[in-house]
């Protein structure tokens, strides 16, 4: 039997890795996203004691690597009585960290908007929540839209890091594989095309969103 | 945690610096001698070229390291760790690498080239003399983000048993049983290195823009 025979017999393992990779990635960045949102939400409040607190916990997520955030959830809190398994410590670290990064990009889109713009909302009797809602969030993410699908990419990148916490999705399907019948080298090669695949499909469905955002006119802004 | 957890700790960073600095150096002219082989359009060589960064950009690194480190005997290599990991981390940072300076080439002014041409220069001395020094300056920003990926990304050396900067506190505290100090100095620690290169990244923006005005 051949190399590539084994791996197609064993075809279920993979596929319940990928998709638990999906089902972390997915759960992830939902709430990387939200957590993106409510911090570009809680720095609009522009109160002074709010928002250098939250500036500083960004800019620390975007100076540690990911798996020192999956490490401190994962190894650090027990010792402070909290205890989370290797999957939500590993779900809970990606939407941190990649919610901390979203919030940046959001941050510096928000920065060229023009005035005028929120002005004419509160002339409008728009209220915080509303203008928030309904004028500055959907501008805002539809016109990072090409940042936001690298980001989603890392992401994606990242969800493999959770294999040295003991998380059981794609690439830990592939090394207990390749343990098992020392067929290293194929059994990483499907994995890579799992992965590319992923990233692909993505940037399409990033393609199409543009074609919404032009029809909507988010660009002309 | 004492002194010796201390010289673990710091051995660790010199093991992710000096890693990381290897597979930066790599990546960098890698990346420059694959956007030059783009630039000439080979027709086979560039759809394969295309389809590597493509796919390299998509792997994740720990993937990638199991990938080398696991299958090179397969191959008929004798791969220590510390190759393999640095040959995961540049193949993965020579896509990215490339890219950037492929950005450099194509937004590179045609009247200076022209110019150069009109003054009898070759293309070789083009390229050498007016054109790298320019690009550089233009791409050093996006390269040091780069970098600045890069060793964000290189606790995923640890995956095939090199002792980096984050591997090191699981041996700390399975000595201590307390594992929450060596994860919080090795955070400082990451802070500290990836600072220096954001800061390295406001002066090479600002010497762009010094050069574009």
């Amino acid at each position: 039997m051949s190399n590539w025979e084994i791996l197609w017999d064993e075809r279920a393992q993979f596929w319940s890795g990928f998709l638990s990779t999906l089902e972390i990635f997915g759960l992830s960045i939902v709430g990387a996203f939200v957590i993106g949102c409510g911090l570009l939400y809680l720095l609009e409040g522009s109160r002074k004691r709010l928002t250098i607190p939250l500036r500083i916990f960004i800019d620390a997520m975007r100076m540690l690597p990911f798996l020192i955030l999956a490490y401190l959830l994962y190894y650090g809190l027990p010792s402070v009585g909290i205890r989370l398994d290797a999957w939500w410590s590993g779900v809970g670290a990606l939407a941190v960290y990649h919610g901390a990064y979203f919030a940046e990009i959001f941050r510096g889109n928000r920065l060229t908007f023009p005035p005028g713009q929120i002005e004419a909302a509160k002339a409008h009797g728009f209220t915080k929540g509303k203008m928030f809602f309904r004028l500055l969030l959907p501008q805002i993410i539809m016109q990072t839209r090409p940042l936001l699908g690298n980001q989603l990419i890392y992401a994606l990148k990242d969800t493999a890091f959770l294999v040295i916490i003991t998380v059981s999705e794609l690439t830990a399907a592939a090394n207990s594989l390749s343990s098992t019948y020392f067929i290293p080298t194929e059994a990483f090669i499907v994995v890579i095309g799992f992965y590319w695949a992923i990233s692909v499909t993505m940037e399409i469905i990033i393609k199409q969103c543009g074609r919404f955002s032009a029809k909507r006119g988010f660009d002309n802004v | 945690m004492n002194a010796s957890a201390w010289h673990m700790l710091l051995e660790g960073a010199w093991t992710t610096l000096w890693i990381s600095a290897v597979s930066i150096a790599i990546g960098v002219m890698a990346g420059l001698v694959i956007a030059l082989i783009r630039l000439a359009r080979i027709p086979i060589v560039d759809q394969l070229l295309v389809l590597y960064i493509s796919v390299a950009r998509a792997t994740p690194l720990v993937t990638l390291a199991l990938f080398i480190f696991l299958s090179a005997p397969d191959l008929g290599l004798d791969l220590n760790r510390s190759v393999a990991g640095i040959l995961a981390l540049s193949l993965n940072t020579t896509a990215f690498n490339a890219e950037i300076w492929r950005s450099a080439f194509r937004n590179f002014s045609r009247e200076q080239s022209e110019a150069a041409m009109a003054t009898g220069m070759t293309p070789w001395i083009t390229f050498r003399r007016i054109m790298l020094p320019q690009m550089v300056i233009t791409s050093l920003p996006g390269l040091v983000n780069e970098m600045s990926f890069l060793i964000k990304g290189s606790p995923a050396i640890a995956v095939i048993g090199i002792v980096d900067l984050t591997r090191v506190t699981n041996r700390i505290s399975a000595v201590t049983y307390e594992p929450l100090p060596p994860i919080l100095v090795a955070g400082a620690l990451y802070m500290a290195i990836i600072g220096c290169l954001v800061w390295l990244q406001r002066l090479a923006e600002r010497r762009a823009n010094r050069l574009a005005t």
